[in-house]
């Protein structure tokens, strides 16, 4: 069986350089974009505790975002090297411009929630308020993309752990990072205006368990990586979460704080569970030179046994 | 000959790129079956780019002590031993004592250990290896000895014997996936067809070490930048041949335009089956396959993987089209899902 040789048991493809960091902004990236879309619609609707909560959970998980981010890198101190151009080829290019679009807003209604309430009625603070509502607004209409871009992040990659769970990635990610948006609403809102961010996060913890589950299923080798070692246990705990917070939102968040608070927090460790998990798991399917020269020998193979047209 | 080759002329990479009147794109034909594992193209490399060391130990891995290629580790010489002739070539070991090589039961201490490295040992594997709980924990590996190998076995015991080695070094892709992800311009195609990354721009994003299908390129610990074969860009410049080509002393690495390089590679192909090395293919000459083909050419005698290389490697940007399609369609299931929590709690408070 020719299917397993290989150089001294050698990786043919590079690990990852990234390290913790990275893994840690996937899931502080969703949460950003998943608690804005509720700061937006709650400003909208009038839930001003939500709305005040999520905006600030927001502002935090986008600095940590960055900070994270900027550390990640080689050189940090060229981090504005990514502003020279905007390249589509580039999902990391995509991304950066994607949080440049969506950071003023989040940093504009951030800072009018902190505003002293005597400062408030000044000029000042009033055009600031009526700033920040625009482009809280413009915020939440990117959210969408800072929640699923980085899926496209890890899918575009020759790591066979995440480029081969392309189709269904973009969707464990969406869905992870609406739980964990609204899990930080039902952690910090009173119950009267958690209502959305009860919603938000059920619907988000459905999504990602279905498209968790489809992506196992499809799985073919790379399954190895995905059920081993700490990134099958992450996973596993991910899961396990996810649906006792699931449960918990729908059955009891609604009419406990302490229950809602319970939830939420059990369903912002998932979230970050699968980020850390899924990110993991990459990392070991370039260890291994079998994930990367078996499915390729297989295609060779069957592009030969194919008859000629 | 494909339609595709007949249609682009050899500078039209660089033209695609916004080159006016570009030279044509040049490359390398590596000849694996006349490489005499003499590492002069490494030393040359190391030599001419400045090229920090990566450490001086022995990875135990045949006569190969630079593991893979990387930041630091341009080219790259591998050493394959294998229990057969090469052709019609006698290895002269009919009267010695000779027994199998050594190197699989090398393999076997030291793969379970790359595991177990922070990278894989795609860091170069030239850190010492962790060696289990204990820290103190021997293993044999059958050397050295006083014993010849094979001399407690007779001569039923002897294998037949041939020495793979190829000079590998970075393929300068046609659809160069390190290049299309670096998102700050910093890696750029050349005039001459051929990858490069721009030092003063490169800020360590690391993304070009999971872009590239080979491997290839890697950031160094050193300098926080990500590093790979230039071509020798600054004498491309001058009309030099690369270093490397320079101090091949049996052209084993041959420098030349591309078009020019894929008839000789054809030609050298024909010569070796028609001796009798079967086994003989070219790797990276197609430029239908799944990275356009390469800049750097190579004539194998064994499976690509056999040398560390990935048989049928895709260019991650190949994907992009159809991530980004359900990227979208998550992106608006996620809005859809805000817009209907807020919806239907509005509905429900109403009740």
């Amino acid at each position: 069986m020719s299917a397993d040789r290989s150089y001294y048991g050698r990786p043919v493809i590079k690990a990852p350089v990234w390290e913790a960091g990275t893994a840690a902004y996937l899931f502080t990236g969703g949460l950003a974009a998943g608690t804005a879309v509720l700061a937006a619609g709650a400003d909208v609707v009038g839930a001003e505790r939500l709305r005040r909560a999520s905006w600030l959970g927001s502002f935090g998980a986008l600095l940590a975002s960055v900070v994270l981010l900027i550390d990640d890198l080689g050189r940090p101190e060229r981090f504005h090297h990514m502003l020279r151009v905007a390249k589509p080829t580039s999902p990391m290019s995509i991304g950066t411009w994607l949080l440049s679009a969506f950071g003023p807003g989040v940093g504009a209604a951030a800072v009018w929630e902190l505003l002293p309430a005597r400062w408030r009625s000044s000029w000042p603070a009033r055009f600031l308020r009526g700033l920040s509502r625009v482009l809280g607004l413009t915020s939440a209409t990117i959210a969408p993309g800072i929640a699923t871009y980085t899926a496209a992040l890890l899918s575009q990659t020759a790591v066979p752990g995440w480029n081969e769970v392309r189709q269904e990635l973009p969707f464990v990610f969406a869905g992870s990072a609406a739980a964990a948006g609204g899990g930080f609403g039902m952690v910090s809102a009173p119950l009267a205006e958690a209502g959305p961010a009860r919603a938000f996060a059920a619907a988000g913890a459905a999504g990602e368990l279905v498209a968790s589950r489809v992506m196992e299923r499809r799985m073919g080798l790379i399954g190895e990586v995905y059920h081993h070692g700490a990134a099958g246990r992450r996973r596993r705990a991910s899961e396990l979460l996810t649906v006792a917070g699931l449960a918990g939102t729908v059955l009891v968040a609604g009419r406990s704080r302490a229950g809602a608070a319970a939830s939420g927090a059990a369903l912002l460790a998932a979230s970050a569970l699968q980020r850390f998990g899924v990110f993991e798991a990459g990392v070991a399917s370039t260890k291994d030179p079998r994930y990367t020269v078996v499915p390729q020998r297989r295609r060779l193979d069957d592009a030969a046994e194919a008859p000629t047209t | 000959m494909t339609s595709r080759e007949l249609a682009d002329p050899p500078d039209a990479l660089a033209r695609a790129n916004g080159y006016h009147e570009p030279p044509p794109r040049v490359g390398f034909f590596t000849d694996t079956s006349v490489c005499i594992g003499c590492k002069a193209c490494e030393v040359a490399c190391k030599e001419w780019n400045d090229v920090p060391d990566d450490g001086f130990d022995l990875l135990g891995m045949s006569f190969d002590n630079s593991g893979m290629l990387g930041a630091n580790t341009w080219r790259h010489v591998a050493f394959v031993e294998q229990p057969r002739r090469l052709g019609q070539q006698d290895a002269g070991l009919a009267g010695l004592p000779t027994g199998p090589s050594g190197s699989d039961r090398m393999t076997e201490a030291v793969e379970p250990r790359l595991r177990a490295a922070p990278r894989g040992g795609t860091e170069l594997g030239t850190n010492p290896l962790p060696t289990g709980p204990g820290r103190r924990e021997v293993q044999d590996l059958g050397m050295p000895s006083f014993a010849r190998p094979g001399d407690g076995t007779g001569a039923e015991a002897r294998t037949d014997f041939r020495w793979l080695m190829e000079s590998d070094v970075c393929k300068h892709c046609t659809h160069a996936g390190c290049l299309d992800v670096c998102p700050t311009g910093a890696l750029f195609r050349t005039e001459f067809g051929t990858v490069v990354v721009q030092q003063d721009i490169c800020n360590g994003c690391g993304y070009c070490v999971v872009g590239c299908p080979f491997g290839v390129i890697d950031r160094s610990p050193l300098d926080g930048r990500a590093h790979k074969c230039t071509l020798c860009y600054d004498r491309l410049k001058d009309g030099l041949t690369p270093a490397c080509a320079k101090a091949c002393p049996t052209e084993s690495i041959q420098f030349g335009p591309l078009d020019e390089l894929r008839e000789r590679a054809d030609r050298r192909l024909a010569d070796l089956h028609q001796q009798g090395v079967t086994e003989a293919e070219l790797y990276g000459r197609n430029p239908d396959d799944g990275v356009g083909g390469h800049g750097s050419i190579f004539l194998l005698l064994d499976e690509p993987e056999v040398y560390g290389l990935p048989p049928a490697p895709v260019v991650p940007t190949r994907f992009a089209p159809q991530i980004w399609r359900r990227v979208g369609a998550a992106a608006v299931a996620f809005a859809a899902a805000a817009i209907g929590a807020f919806v239907s709690s509005a509905a429900g408070t109403r009740r």
